[in-house]
């Protein structure tokens, strides 16, 4: 039926199948924005985020997906600026990913608000001195650039190609793409750094504060530095989803093999800063502030320090380790399992920096206060989730995201 | 030259609460809610999503009976000084909606401003900054007993305590058609301060020394809350207990110990 817009030289599942596939997951997207609705004409007393939880589920979920949509903007800048050619076998995917990530980050950040109509109240009543103000520019100007790297793929479509317009502003596209992805970098670099100033910065709350350089606390460049490395690993994952999903090969494993001996690399330089950085917190900062480490890791049912050991040795040292050896990244299990430890590792570190720092008492009077998220929270977090899933289907059917598609699963006529 | 003469002139509003007088009788708290039109709801039992500008706290010395002693702890905002001006919640807040007042050092709160983002919630460790999770919902006939002076808040943004910056307003206003620029002390002073049937809560001009809040955060048992964060209130309080005066503030075991 629809085969006219399927990419020359690859073969997609029949439509039914693929209509049953965007229905399921159209039924969890109707399910999250159900709940959207609700929050938004209700108000968010539907959550059960309260005065001592300002910040909760939707704060992590939006640092996490901005985190994890990282690996659009260091392959870019991998591909474009560094120049290494053989990513541009899953930059598209990484574009892909990058742009499902922080279009929701943007939906999230608009649920969020007590106020959506005002949301607009922070580019005109702009604070120079907040972390959240560079958020809010560098995250809309960076969606503009992911929007302009996706664009050329979509004008790839067979039956859009066919137009004379859309194919040479398509082609010509292609050739300044390395102007977006210098400016995706810079971008990123600055409002993935501000996503970690917004904790860092919080001189008041001992958990999260961190000294630094300038107005910048370290976590500006732990983060940063945090989304490069794992941003790719949660790419390499997403691709090898797909490729089980599919039940193909669509990338050479040269390909993934090289960005994942970058991002091992990166992962080791920034699990060498973090720990680094939790030593210098726990000697030295939280104790001039009247802490001592166990503080933050005691007199409560859930915070221990399984979390630490979980998030810098299990999920950070581990991947790492794996990812830097040509014989973890050869073998499948190995790689894999890295770069799925490496993905929850930044999701579980930016969980810490929001929720762990909000439940943390720092009035010496007051007690730990834990918080389970409400059905809204969650169906609006799966939302993204759904929609992701939706658009990446949507893509691989229509578009030649995999450039070595073809190649690797040739078509018998 | 104007700048220097802006910064003699400027005042620093402040509290000191006497914690040995404080009998816990939450008239401050009642008196603020009624004079700053704070909404409730019928069900106030979950103490996370009510709003009370100005909460007090029980704390105990943590003592088996007969050695027990209990301390009554009011906690109106701090309106931190910071540095600079730059006090936890007001550096951060995206959109300026919240302000720190050179003038009179008042932590202000623009309600029509505020988009909720509630990050400045996240920013205060005195948890003084409080969400509006619903509307306000008056019983009925209630709406005519409501403060002219202070707007109402909407859902989805969040409000604190304003040290009854509407009286201070006021006063200035009635200041001014008399040909004054200058406040005596008894012309601004806040609803809990008056409330208070014990005199615990004096307010006033902390750079004034005709005001007695100047003479009182001088004493040797003032404190503030949290003072080694940086954070610098402007709310002191007073107390002859140790264990009281200790409670303010975290410290390391070995300090402890010095104490």
């Amino acid at each position: 039926m629809n085969s006219g817009l399927i990419p020359e030289g690859v073969k997609r599942c029949p439509t039914w199948k693929f209509a049953l596939g965007v229905a399921i997951a159209g039924a969890v997207l109707l399910w999250g924005v159900y709940a959207m609705l609700l929050c938004w004409f209700k108000g968010l007393n539907q959550t059960n985020m309260n005065n001592a939880y300002g910040f909760a589920l939707w704060i992590w979920a939006d640092l996490a997906v901005i985190a994890l949509g990282g690996g659009a903007f260091f392959t870019g800048f991998l591909r474009y600026i560094v120049g290494k050619d053989e990513l541009k076998h899953i930059i598209n995917y990484a574009v892909l990913i990058g742009f499902i990530c922080y279009s929701s980050a943007l939906l999230i950040l608009a649920i969020d608000v007590g106020q959506p109509l005002r949301s607009w109240f922070i580019f005109w009543h702009a604070n120079v001195h907040s972390m959240l103000t560079e958020v809010a520019f560098c995250l809309s100007c960076y969606f503009g650039v992911l929007t302009i790297e996706y664009l050329p793929l979509v004008l790839e479509n067979r039956k859009i190609d066919q137009v004379p317009f859309f194919h040479h502003l398509g082609h010509n596209m292609h050739h300044i793409m390395a102007v977006f992805a210098a400016t995706g970098a810079f971008l990123s670099f600055f409002h993935q750094g501000s996503l970690g100033g917004v904790s860092g910065v919080l001189f008041a709350r001992p958990f999260g504060f961190r000294e630094g350089v300038l107005i910048w606390p370290w976590t500006f460049f732990l983060f940063t530095w945090s989304a490069a490395a794992c941003g790719p690993c949660f790419t390499i994952s997403i691709t090898k989803l797909t490729e089980k999903v599919t039940g193909k090969k669509l990338v050479k494993d040269n390909v993934v093999e090289l960005l994942a001996k970058i991002s091992g690399w990166m992962l080791t330089g920034y699990i060498i800063a973090k720990i680094a950085d939790t030593i210098y917190w726990a000697a030295v900062t939280a104790p001039s502030k009247g802490f001592r480490m166990m503080d933050f890791y005691s007199h409560n049912s859930f915070y221990g320090l399984w979390i630490l050991i979980l998030e810098v040795g299990i999920c950070g040292v581990l991947p790492a380790a794996i990812l830097i050896t040509d014989r973890g990244r050869r073998n499948q299990k190995t790689l894999v399992t890295a770069v799925v430890l490496a993905s929850l590792g930044v999701c579980l570190n930016r969980w810490v920096m929001v929720l762990q720092m909000l439940a943390v008492p720092v009035l010496p009077f007051e007690n730990w206060v834990l918080y389970i998220p409400s059905w809204q929270e969650v169906a609006t977090t799966v939302l993204p989730v759904a929609y992701g899933v939706i658009l990446i289907m949507v893509s691989y059917r229509y578009l030649p995201v995999f450039p070595q598609e073809p190649e690797l699963n040739p078509v018998k006529s | 030259m104007e700048a220097v003469n802006r910064r003699n002139r400027a005042k620093k509003y402040g509290m000191v609460i006497d914690l040995d007088k404080c009998t816990g009788c939450g008239s401050c708290t009642v008196a603020c809610m009624a004079e700053n039109n704070i909404p409730f709801r019928k069900d106030e039992s979950d103490k996370l999503l009510s709003i009370a500008w100005l909460h007090v706290y029980k704390l105990t010395n943590g003592k088996p009976f007969p050695h027990t002693d209990v301390c009554y702890l009011p906690r109106p905002c701090m309106h931190c000084e910071g540095h600079h001006g730059h006090s936890p919640c007001v550096s951060v807040c995206p959109a300026t909606a919240t302000d720190y007042d050179e003038e009179t050092g008042i932590v202000s709160q623009i309600y029509t401003r505020c988009f909720g983002c509630r990050y400045c919630m996240a920013a205060c460790p005195y948890h003084v900054r409080l969400f509006n999770w619903w509307d306000p919902v008056w019983p009925d006939g209630m709406e005519k007993m409501l403060n002219p002076d202070v707007s109402v808040r909407m859902r989805g943004v969040v409000e604190k305590c304003s040290f009854c910056y509407h009286r201070h307003q006021r006063a200035m206003e009635k200041a001014y058609l008399e040909g004054r620029r200058e406040l005596e002390e008894h012309e601004y002073q806040t609803a809990c301060t008056q409330a208070c049937p014990a005199g615990a809560i004096t307010f006033g001009d902390l750079n004034n020394p005709k005001h007695a809040v100047y003479r009182l955060k001088k004493s040797p048992r003032a404190f503030r809350l949290l003072e080694r964060l940086g954070t610098r209130p402007k709310v002191y309080y007073l107390s002859s207990r140790e264990w009281v005066r200790q409670a303010g503030d975290n410290h390391l075991q070995q300090e402890k110990q010095k104490i």
